[in-house]
């Protein structure tokens, strides 16, 4: 470690120390937590929240022009370590810092940088994702929500479902039709505010219960010109690139990766299903498929260190990371699949008496866990993906 | 891949290159052609002696280069990729394990020198019965002075024809499944009492059946650990075989993705067909977490945690499950040419199956898994 590094390590650790606000040692940030809106956070978040947005801390590699941390990449894993240190979260988070300010920072104007950015940093702006459409999932690129040309605006007309956070959300950044005649490049990429008349947002119940996803209705919303961002009708490259940040956040690295920690799966099992004679999981059936989900999962985790050391080396990136969300998906919906058969009848639990908390929380995740292999790309497209890619197979469209 | 020190990489790649140059899947077929004895070409095992490879897990004091277990996997899988038969396993991985945890001084000096120039060829002889259990011992070792009878049988001896030395599992005492009592004796092939009957493998590698007629032995012979020993040697072996199966999945995969490149029908190059590319993403997957469970074991017994064990059990039944996957689905994208013994499809699922058997097939690796970790 450099002197400078050194000198920041000790910079970083005494303003957490100075403030962090200790009653929330050990509290996780998560994803659960970053999406609360400011009515319900205690003082102390509210408090941490402030004083993280003000320091540019909570988007530690952003731009200081405006209001980032202005670390770079070794000072950014510095901050890291400190904050897991003193059992600290970044309560700055969101689709604003995962997916939109990082796009915005490579194709916005210096305008739209300077009025849309530092609200990203201090929280303040809660941004929603308008992409998908009832007839445009895995084909993103038919989406439909048309963008009217009419001088210095365009007219927005159109439907977003899965809108994540819609409810709560304060703008929306939007892929919208601004060419019929052609698909991909009749594509803009728009932004603009969720408050106001001509924005319907109804949330979507799920199998697992209430969701943060919402249908949201655009009826008439009148966006400037200057809210385009990027090219006009080049929104599909700038809404890939989005995608690939939004993407980078699901490997099996960040918060789907299995805990190293997870104890045993079989002999968690032993509370419902029982043991024999010589320590076994007393259900054979159930025994063999407890064994290779755990074999699984193990090799899962291996494989997250392998593409850890992999990001250091010089090598590259190998095949790895790209099979990365669908191994991940498989091996957990088969694990919550064989943990609702273990419970039998606690496993049937909706809510309410008879049931414990985890007992619930496992029927819902078990549930909701289903959409694992759907959404970021479900897993028919990553492993067309996989199969064009990296392997090479081509297009039908191909004649020999 | 595991992260490689330069040497790391310098052998792969060393070994990649020979390979390609000198080891082609021709190499095995022209050894199965001839119906030789041995198993493996004699000329080719001198040159992998002189690249050093036998000597990569021997202590630099006794003649080795001491690069661990990580680093001969490297070799042995892209030896594994061309189904290139040698001892290396046997010899190099179980012999020395065998010798440097459980021999003494003598045993060491003696003969760890002798097996990294090649000149001594070491092999287990540890199976009895026809399916991998190595705690059921029935060959019996009855102390007599200073020495001790060995009497019975062992079957599945890989590289047996060409082995100096075995290394016996025998019982001094106890029942017929009774870890206690297990004692690993070192035997010269070339004791009296001692008969191999080879045996001819459906992937024509040189494996033998013993009979051990009371066959005598020094009681220095005996190497200290027993059943423990026993269970680490066979770890590290294990481990090795992991490291051949997983060149061979990655080659049988590699070729079969190159058919579908090329293979036209109705129009259109078979692998923009759908279905065929999601199975072929489908193996993909298993192979990455296949080899990241093997590279664990390996790099774990060379850190010597506690748990290789667990680590070399989640590599054998991953790795099988999926080299059965690959060889299959490799027939299968072939046609009707994958069903062809000019094809080399045939010798991938005859050495897959082989390999998958060795020293405990997935079903074994699954429970002893479970009864590691208690369930």
């Amino acid at each position: 470690m450099t002197d400078s590094l050194e000198a920041f390590r000790e910079e970083a650790r005494s303003w957490i120390d100075e403030n962090f606000p200790k009653g929330l040692t050990g509290v996780s940030g998560g994803f659960v937590h970053v999406r609360m809106v400011d009515k319900d956070l205690t003082d102390d978040q509210l408090l941490w929240k402030e004083r993280m947005g003000k320091k540019g801390w909570g988007v530690p590699t952003w731009p200081a022009a405006y209001g980032g941390g202005g670390l770079d990449r070794e000072q950014a894993r510095v901050l890291n370590d400190e904050l897991k240190k003193a059992g600290a979260y970044n309560p700055i988070g969101g689709m604003g810092v995962g997916m939109f300010g990082p796009t915005l920072l490579e194709y916005g104007t210096e305008e739209q940088k300077q009025k849309y950015i530092p609200d990203i940093v201090t929280g303040k702006t809660r941004w929603c994702q308008g992409f998908s459409e009832p007839n445009a999932g895995s084909d993103l690129a038919s989406l439909q929500t048309k963008a009217e040309d009419k001088g210095d605006h365009f007219l927005i007309n159109g439907q977003k479902t899965w809108t994540s956070g819609g409810s709560s959300a304060d703008m929306m950044f939007c892929l919208v039709r601004t060419d019929k005649t052609r698909k991909h490049d009749g594509i803009s990429f728009v932004v603009f505010s969720m408050h106001q008349p001509g924005i319907e947002v109804r949330p979507i119940e799920l199998i697992a219960g209430h969701s943060p996803f919402c249908e949201t209705f655009i009826t008439d919303v009148k966006v400037p010109k200057d809210d385009l961002i990027g090219q006009l009708n080049q929104g599909w490259t700038v809404g890939k690139r989005l995608l690939q940040h939004e993407r980078g956040g699901m490997d099996g690295g960040g918060q789907g990766s299995p805990s190293a920690k997870e104890g045993s799966l079989g002999v968690a099992l032993k509370k419902y299903v029982g043991e024999d004679a010589q320590g076994r999981l007393d259900d054979p059936d159930l025994r063999t498929r407890v064994i290779a989900n755990e074999i699984d999962r193990k090799a899962l985790q291996q494989t997250v260190r392998r593409i850890a050391q992999e990001a250091k080396s010089n090598a590259g990136p190998s095949a790895a990371t790209s099979v990365m969300k669908n191994a991940f998906m498989r091996i957990s919906q088969e694990k919550a699949e064989i943990q609702i058969e273990a419970m039998g009848q606690q496993g049937l639990g909706w809510e309410g008496e008879g049931y414990t908390d985890d007992e619930l929380q496992t029927v819902r995740a078990w549930l909701g866990g289903k959409a694992g292999s759907i959404y970021g790309g479900s897993s028919e497209i990553q492993n067309n993906i996989i199969a064009k890619r990296i392997l090479g197979l081509p297009d039908l469209t191909q004649k020999k | 891949m595991a992260s490689l020190t330069d040497e790391q990489s310098l052998l792969k790649d060393s070994a990649q290159g020979w390979v390609h140059s000198n080891s082609p899947v021709e190499a095995f077929r022209r050894i199965r052609e001839q119906g030789s004895e041995l198993g493996f070409e004699p000329e080719a095992w001198k040159e992998m002696v002189e690249l050093g490879w036998a000597s990569v897990v021997i202590p630099e004091e006794f003649g080795g280069v001491d690069l661990g277990y990580l680093s001969l996997g490297l070799i042995l899988e892209q030896l594994g990729r061309t189904l290139t038969a040698s001892p290396l396993v046997p010899s190099a991985a179980a012999g020395v394990a065998a010798i440097s945890l459980g021999g003494s001084h003598q045993h060491k000096e003696e003969l760890l020198p002798a097996i990294a120039d090649g000149s001594t060829i070491a092999t287990l002889a540890i199976d009895e019965g026809a399916r991998h259990k190595p705690t059921n011992v029935t060959l019996s070792a009855t102390a007599d002075g200073d020495s001790y009878k060995l009497s019975g049988s062992k079957s599945m001896v890989i590289e047996g024809m060409a082995a100096d030395l075995l290394i016996v599992s025998a019982r001094v005492s106890g029942a017929e499944d009774d870890p206690d009592g297990i004692e690993l004796f070192l035997v010269p092939t070339s004791s009296d009492g001692i008969a191999r009957t080879r045996l001819s493998l459906i992937d024509g590698r040189g494996v033998t059946s013993i009979e051990f007629a009371n066959v005598q032995v020094p009681a220095s012979s005996r190497l200290e650990g027993g059943a423990n020993l026993l269970e680490k040697v066979l770890d590290r072996t294990r481990a090795c075989v992991c490291a051949e199966m997983l060149g061979m999945c990655t080659q049988a995969f590699e070729t079969t993705v190159e058919y579908l490149k090329t293979r036209v029908q109705f129009d259109h190059v078979i692998g923009s067909f759908q279905a065929l590319q999601h199975r072929a993403a489908r193996m993909l997957t298993e192979i990455e977490l296949s080899r990241s469970a093997v590279e664990a074991a390996l790099s774990g017994i060379d850190a010597d945690v506690d748990n290789v064990s667990e680590l070399v059990s989640i590599a054998k039944a991953k790795m099988g499950d999926t080299l059965h996957l690959v060889t299959n689905e490799m027939i299968q994208m072939h046609g009707g040419i994958g069903m062809t013994d000019e094809h080399d499809a045939g010798l991938y699922i005859k050495r897959a199956r082989t390999t998958a058997a060795l020293y405990g097939n997935q079903a074994f690796h699954r429970e002893r898994y479970a009864r590691l970790m208690g369930f």
